[in-house]
């Protein structure tokens, strides 16, 4: 039941859980809060597309629509400002899954770049409608209802919404890839003709997995709405956001558990951090623009995979064992 | 006499190219046909068409009385037709294992996989007791892509043979391994055509292969069947040796 690893993971998560209690000062709990958002989102994220293989660089779209669902329905349904507005995250969650399946129909018909490029140009529709609909109050977005908290503790329920949501992509992430739902996607992401060729129900499992991934997106969106109050379309839909996403799980380990955790935690804390002192926007930029050259080339599976199989010696076992068996059913040697 | 497997009258063209015109096969149950032809010919062709995976333009195919022409590659599979790939085909990032269990079940809905473990114990069992039968159960825990290409001709031959299709395709399984293997191979077949009462189709360019294995043999050239008839027929007919080396009739055309 305890095993190694899942010491560790527990006590990664408690370190995180404990974190708001020990560090008061709400320019920290703020960063890490950001960190959580995204780790969820892209363990969600990941879900699909680190599992099946197909880079999907529309996950705004979700983040978006998760934002918006809860800055209309709070307008719409004349939410009070309170911890009410939190009601609204699953809501978005569904809404963002609804919004995931016409686009799981179209894109999902093509493969690798050309799904890539398919989900770039339904983003685009996602911004550019946000921007000029009459509904979504265009460029000067949406007004959420302002919380009248204290300043000290406005943090910690947000952040311990966050928390709640890596817990829950976290463990759904853990729990499809132990499934034959999982074996399937990752079959898919290998040779999907073939997996056809085995009885898997390819188009069934892809659509599944892409509107599962949507949920968790979504309600990261809400969750970021109610916190910042007013949202606009072109931080919500932001193509940055999709790249970010991608380039955490890439960095992490594409397709495993941990790695989009670690890239998450690691890339966010990172850029708020230098934000934060350098008050540099965009000097962020440049340096993920190295580490992201430096770990394609030094470690392309990701950091991840690249220190599991430095720790347990993969290729040095696998060469032997393969040679064996070569000579065994050749019957000679190599 | 009754076929489990039967293409009738198959053609379809890529283009301008007519890979298959008119071509017609027949496979009687618990044998093992054998399909051979000069290089492009055609044989693939007819494969993925009988797999489901190109649609024909015209034709039939019939599997076990039931017409099967245009189903998907995994409706056929459920139905029991099983396929090995020219250039093998496996999942190269996961686990010989994982690889063995993606085909155990032959059909069961999509909605069940999300709710079901990636295995359950006795499928484990008896993924390895194929994969013992093919001789690589001590790699089931290696990532497959690590695999030498023969390994990964087994492991292919075993993740399909472990749903228990009736009828199973191989596409060259003896092409690019060696002598031993060949034989290794060649004996798998015979053992399960006898004791499990398997179908086989397979395509072969290693003609000793196809010659010592098969009860029938179709040939097929410039995608037409040319004749079919036991090994011993073949090998007597005249126009089978033209299509090969290239002799008159074709030339005049």
């Amino acid at each position: 039941m305890f095993t190694k690893s899942r010491l560790i993971w527990l006590g990664l998560f408690a370190l995180l859980a404990l974190f708001p209690l020990v560090v008061t000062t709400p320019t920290w709990t703020s960063i890490i809060m950001f960190a959580l958002l995204y780790m969820a989102i892209t363990t969600s994220w990941n879900m699909f597309s680190g599992y099946s293989g197909y880079v999907a660089l529309g996950a705004a779209c979700f983040f978006g629509t998760g934002a918006y669902t809860a800055a209309l329905l709070a307008k719409h349904w004349n939410v009070p400002a309170s911890g009410d507005l939190f009601w609204l995250i699953p809501l978005a969650g569904i809404m963002a899954m609804a919004v995931a399946l016409p686009i799981g129909l179209i894109a999902l018909r093509v493969r690798r770049h050309t799904f890539v490029v398919i989900t770039i140009a339904i983003f685009f529709v996602f911004q550019l409608s946000a921007i000029n609909a009459s509904f979504t109050g265009g460029t000067s977005g949406l007004q959420l209802p302002f919380l009248p908290w204290g300043f000290q503790d406005f943090n910690v329920p947000f952040y311990y919404l966050a928390f709640a949501m890596v817990v829950v992509a976290t463990l759904l992430s853990a729990w499809v890839r132990q499934t034959r739902f999982g074996l399937q996607l990752m079959a898919i992401r290998d040779d999907e003709d073939r997996a056809l060729g085995l009885g898997v129900r390819v188009w069934a499992v892809k659509l599944s997995g892409f509107v599962m991934s949507a949920f968790i997106i979504g309600c990261a969106g809400a969750l970021y709405a109610i916190y910042q109050g007013q949202i606009y379309p072109q931080f919500v839909f932001n193509p940055l956001f999709d790249i970010s996403v991608a380039l955490m799980a890439f960095l992490g380990g594409f397709g495993t558990l941990a790695g989009p955790l670690l890239g998450a935690f690691v890339l966010e804390t990172l850029q708020l951090w230098l934000t934060e002192n350098y008050s540099s926007g965009s000097l962020y930029l440049i340096i993920f623009g190295a580490l992201f050259l430096l770990v394609i080339i030094f470690m392309p599976q990701g950091v991840v995979v690249y220190v599991k199989d430095r720790v347990t010696k993969r290729e040095d076992r696998e060469r032997s064992l393969i040679a064996d068996n070569e000579a065994q059913i050749a019957g000679a040697p190599q | 006499m009754s076929f489990l497997l039967e293409a009738k009258g198959i053609s379809r063209a890529f283009g301008g190219v007519q890979a298959l015109n008119d071509c017609s096969l027949h496979v009687e149950k618990g044998s093992i046909a054998g399909l051979i032809g000069p290089n492009g010919s055609g044989k693939t062709t007819l494969f993925n068409v009988i797999t489901g995976y190109v649609r024909p333009d015209q034709g039939l195919v019939n599997f076990a009385g039931e017409d099967v022409t245009n189903a998907r590659p995994d409706e056929i599979f459920s139905k029991g037709v099983g396929r090995t790939f020219q250039l093998t085909r496996i999942f190269g990032r996961m686990s010989v294992l994982e690889n063995m269990l993606v085909a155990t079940q032959r059909d069961e809905s999509w909605l069940k996989g999300l709710t079901r473990s990636m295995s359950s114990a006795s499928e484990v069992d008896a993924a390895m007791d194929m994969l013992e039968f093919v001789g690589i159960a001590k790699l089931a825990k290696l990532q497959a892509g690590s695999l030498s290409y023969g390994q990964r001709k087994l492991l292919e031959l075993a993740y399909v043979l472990i749903a228990n299709p009736e009828v199973i395709l191989l596409d060259e399984p003896a092409g690019g391994v060696n002598l031993t293997l060949i034989n290794e191979i060649a004996s798998k077949i015979r053992l399960l055509n006898k004791e499990q009462k398997k179908t086989f189709l397979i395509v072969e360019h290693n003609m000793e292969f196809v010659m010592n294995l098969c009860d029938s043999v179709t040939v097929v050239n410039q995608g037409h069947t040319l004749m079919s008839g036991t090994p011993v027929e073949v090998r007597a007919d005249k126009r089978v040796l033209d299509a090969y080396l290239g002799g008159g009739e074709e030339e005049e055309n």
